[in-house]
């Protein structure tokens, strides 16, 4: 290991080391969890196949244009969010205020979906998983009564990982176990982004590369498994006709927002440290593709294992219900097997009804199985867990499984952390004389001693309520004002000039009419279907809750009135920065209006940013 | 004599077949999954393993209790089913053609569990009696629990690291202080005349590391033709 070298610097801002650091960077940043736990099961839910049809429109009319505007935005102007924003007009400063605001909400509670991951992987090396067995209840004559009821995964999650209360208002204990990883997780944040993209350029190439990696081996490995051509053939099926449900392609259009990490903020930082003359619009459509592409990638393996799963369960259905059979009429053994259960059962039950109805068996269906669809956390620490345990070798796969998921996270994590690092930096308010280092500690201390809120009981109850209303709502009101304010304040013919200038050819009018019309009405009118729909449907959770009368169901409960004002508040809050900005500079403005001596601001352009 | 007999050895196999018949009093059922434990070195159920059967049971009767004297003929099986499955009674030969308490032999068992199924080669859940639950045993704790040593090997890891960086960057600082200091005192001492432009030696600055300003080396529009 060699001293870091001086890196050059031309006007004293940090150089990426090379191109491909960059690319990897703002690819790693895009690519994270939602692309293995959330468009796999989109896709399943909206129709397989015929899913990828709003999917890839929306890609070509949202999603590529506003990477693109935003990529440009950083390489031009040179600086973070906040102080971008503030140079294209200061009335639109509120905008990149908005944009940190929102990487420092996300970045408080991202960490601790790593801490869950890093919890299940250091827990990986024992044999037996200690997700696959029910510990002995205190007396030891049986299992745990909540693991008995539930599964030994669910109670693995609920009760070992997370000790969730039953309710969100129960803020129970802090527990140790997770606060440890914690610290750590912010350890590891701290190590990879100390210097800022010195270290994180280095780091990026282990956890970029590290999931794609992984995921091949699960796709060979996944293939070959049981079941897995089921789980494939029903999540590929295209079903046309959900394409007639405006949800389909509401989800689609978020799903495609959210997953590129647009209005973080952090691509403006990654690209504010290019060279100025660089190919934007080619990096904004390669980094687009890739995203979607390791999207579709990935659902790939997650669906062969489901699959494999749904078959081990109908066949462990089937087998039960053989066992019963030959038990009550005294077979010999072997006598029923999967193949020819159906016949037999067909014969008892015309010859014995009574008998038959009298075992109570239960109705085994591999569509059933395959329905149960699941998302996020549930399908990480649930149903993949579950799945891992019936592999042969778990322990290997699951150690490989959660260091994908935690390289996915992390990668993520650093475009957040660079979102919220670059424009402190650049703030005048933060003297030069504190060395990168302090700043990035303080930061990442600021972090954990916030987020050990979420290790609480009702910890994960929080991160729901962060996730849907911080992590969603003000991205999209942040992206709109974004293309607004480049198409119309900036004005199109300008930043068209500033981009021909970097890239050395004027856009196109693909670019032109996306970034003039069709991007901000897309925009508007996916915030306002995704308002409505918030609206209409009241604001509930499901809680682990041990004691309720279903138990295993969750029971559906329903946000007290303190909650739902923080969730307003959340999603309120970013937003307020864009016309509160807005009024502070139009207030000082009029002031110096009836000030004789104003000297009008010089009109800013990209050429001259460099001077 | 002979009719004697007879009539003893008829009323003795009707009191047997009262004794052991499905759900009778005292009488326990057993059901084994012989080809689900051993596959393909399975044995058949033959009068031989029915004798071992009855030899096993006697063997725990005797084990659990030292004063009791049965022998394999107090051992009645019936019903034996393809399954293979069957039901049987323990008599006691001192009483009348009475049968052990259930509660006898369930802990007589209960004690020569392992050892009944290792003659068999089977375990508790291949050889179920049926009214007998087994006790479970206890999950292996390791002392220390593995995840905290592999916990602690990676934060130990993640901290080297970072002293390594911090410790690296203040290094880095501390040269480039001194390097700068070091420039002022040549400055100053007027020993080495350095020609400096901008605070950047000339000497640098002839080199390939010299730095070349965008703006003025960008465009050539910029300036009129002649």
């Amino acid at each position: 290991l060699s001293v870091p070298s001086e890196i050059p610097k031309e006007d004293g801002r940090p150089k990426w080391d090379n191109k491909f650091q960059y690319i990897l960077s703002c690819i790693g940043f895009a690519v994270g969890l939602g692309n293995v736990w959330r468009f796999p099961y989109l896709c399943q839910i909206h129709g397989g196949g015929a899913f990828l049809i709003p999917y890839f429109i929306a890609l070509v009319f949202e999603g590529i244009p506003l990477l693109h505007l935003e990529l440009a935005l950083g390489q031009c102007l040179r600086k973070g969010s906040i102080g971008a924003w503030n140079t294209i007009s200061p009335y639109l400063g509120g905008v990149g205020v908005a944009s940190w605001m929102v990487s420092v909400l996300v970045s408080l509670y991202y960490n601790t979906v790593l801490t869950w991951v890093m919890w299940y992987f250091v827990n990986s090396f024992q044999e037996p998983l200690p997700w696959s067995v029910c510990p002995l209840n205190e007396n030891r004559t049986g299992l745990n009564e909540e693991c008995y009821e539930s599964t030994a995964v669910n109670y693995f999650w609920y009760r070992k990982t997370l000790n969730i209360t039953p309710d969100v208002t129960e803020s129970g204990t802090l527990q140790w176990w997770l606060i440890l990883c914690l610290a750590t997780c912010w350890a590891i944040v701290y190590l990879c982004t100390i210097r800022g993209i010195e270290t994180t350029g280095k780091a990026i190439y282990v956890t970029a590369i590290c999931p794609y990696l992984v995921l091949t081996i699960f796709l060979i490995q996944g293939l070959t498994l049981p079941g897995a051509t089921e789980g494939l053939a029903y999540l590929f099926t295209p079903n046309l006709s959900t394409l007639k449900n405006p949800r389909v392609w509401l989800d689609a259009a978020t799903q495609i927002f959210f997953s590129l990490s647009l209005s973080f903020g952090g691509l403006i930082a990654f690209s504010s440290y290019n060279p100025p003359k660089n190919d934007c619009e080619k990096d904004a459509v390669t980094v687009a593709i890739v995203n979607s592409v390791t999207s579709l990638y990935a659902s790939i393996p997650v669906f062969s294992v489901l699959g494999f799963k749904a078959t081990t369960g109908y066949w462990d259905c089937l087998d039960r219900n053989i066992i019963s059979i030959t038990n009550e009429f005294d077979l010999p053994e072997e006598s029923i097997m999967r193949q020819n259960y159906t016949a037999w059962i067909r014969f008892l039950n015309s010859s014995h009804p009574k008998k038959i109805a009298g075992l109570k068996l239960k109705s085994c269906d591999l569509q059933e199985f395959l329905d149960q669809s699941v998302s996020g956390t549930g399908l990480a620490f649930i149903v993949f867990t579950q799945a891992i345990i019936l592999m042969p070798g778990a322990q290997a796969w699951a150690i490989l499984f959660f260091i994908m998921l935690f390289s996915l996270g992390l990668s993520s994590m650093f475009g957040n952390i660079e979102g919220v690092f670059t424009p402190l930096l650049e703030l005048r308010i933060i003297s030069k004389s504190i060395p990168k280092e302090l700043l990035s500690g303080i930061i990442c201390l600021i972090c954990f001693l916030f987020a050990l809120c979420f290790t609480l009981g009702s910890g994960s109850y929080w991160i729901d309520i962060f996730d849907s209303y911080a992590g969603s709502l003000p991205l999209l009101v942040i992206a709109f004002f974004e293309v607004i304010g480049v198409a119309y304040v900036y004005k199109i013919k300008r930043f068209s000039k500033d981009v021909k200038w970097m890239t050395g050819r004027k856009p196109n009018l693909y670019w032109q009419i996306t970034w003039r019309f069709i991007s901000p009405l897309l925009l508007l009118i996916v915030f306002v279907a995704f308002v409505t729909l918030q609206i209409q449907k009241p604001s509930s959770y499901a809680a682990w809750n041990p004691k309720y009368e279903d138990f295993p169901m969750k029971e559906k409960k329903v946000y007290p009135p303190w909650v739902l004002a923080i969730c307003v508040l959340l999603a309120v809050l970013p937003c307020v920065f864009v016309p509160l900005v807005a009024l502070f500079h139009l207030i000082k403005r009029t002031r110096r209006n009836k000030d004789s001596s104003f000297v009008p601001p010089e009109v800013f352009s990209c050429q001259g940013a460099n001077s | 004599m002979l009719r004697v007999l007879l009539l003893t050895l008829s009323v003795v196999a009707i009191a047997c077949a009262e004794l052991c018949k499905p759900g009778a009093q005292n009488a326990f059922k057993v059901r084994l999954s012989i080809k689900t434990a051993l596959g393909d070195n399975a044995y058949a159920w033959d009068a031989n393993e029915e004798y071992l059967f009855k030899a096993m049971v006697a063997f725990a009767m005797r084990r659990y209790s030292s004063k009791s004297t049965t022998q394999i003929s107090n051992v009645l099986l019936c019903n034996v089913t393809d399954r293979v499955s069957f039901w049987f009674v323990v008599t006691d030969s001192s009483k009348n053609v009475t049968t052990v308490p259930e509660s006898e032999v369930e802990a007589a068992i209960r004690m020569n569990r392992n050892r009944i199924n290792s003659a068999f080669l089977l375990s508790d859940k291949t050889l179920q009696f049926l009214k007998i639950t087994s006790t479970l045993s206890p999950p292996a704790e390791p002392s220390t629990p593995v995840w905290l040593i592999v916990f602690g090997v990676v934060l130990c890891l993640i901290v080297a690291g970072i002293i390594f960086l911090i410790v690296a960057g203040i290094q880095q600082r501390k040269k480039k202080s001194k390097e700068s200091t070091e420039r002022e005192n040549l400055e100053e001492k007027g020993e080495v005349t350095v020609t400096v432009e901008n605070g950047i030696p000339c000497e640098t600055l002839d080199l390939k590391a010299g730095h070349i300003n965008g703006v003025f080396a960008a465009d050539d529009e910029r300036f009129t033709s002649l």
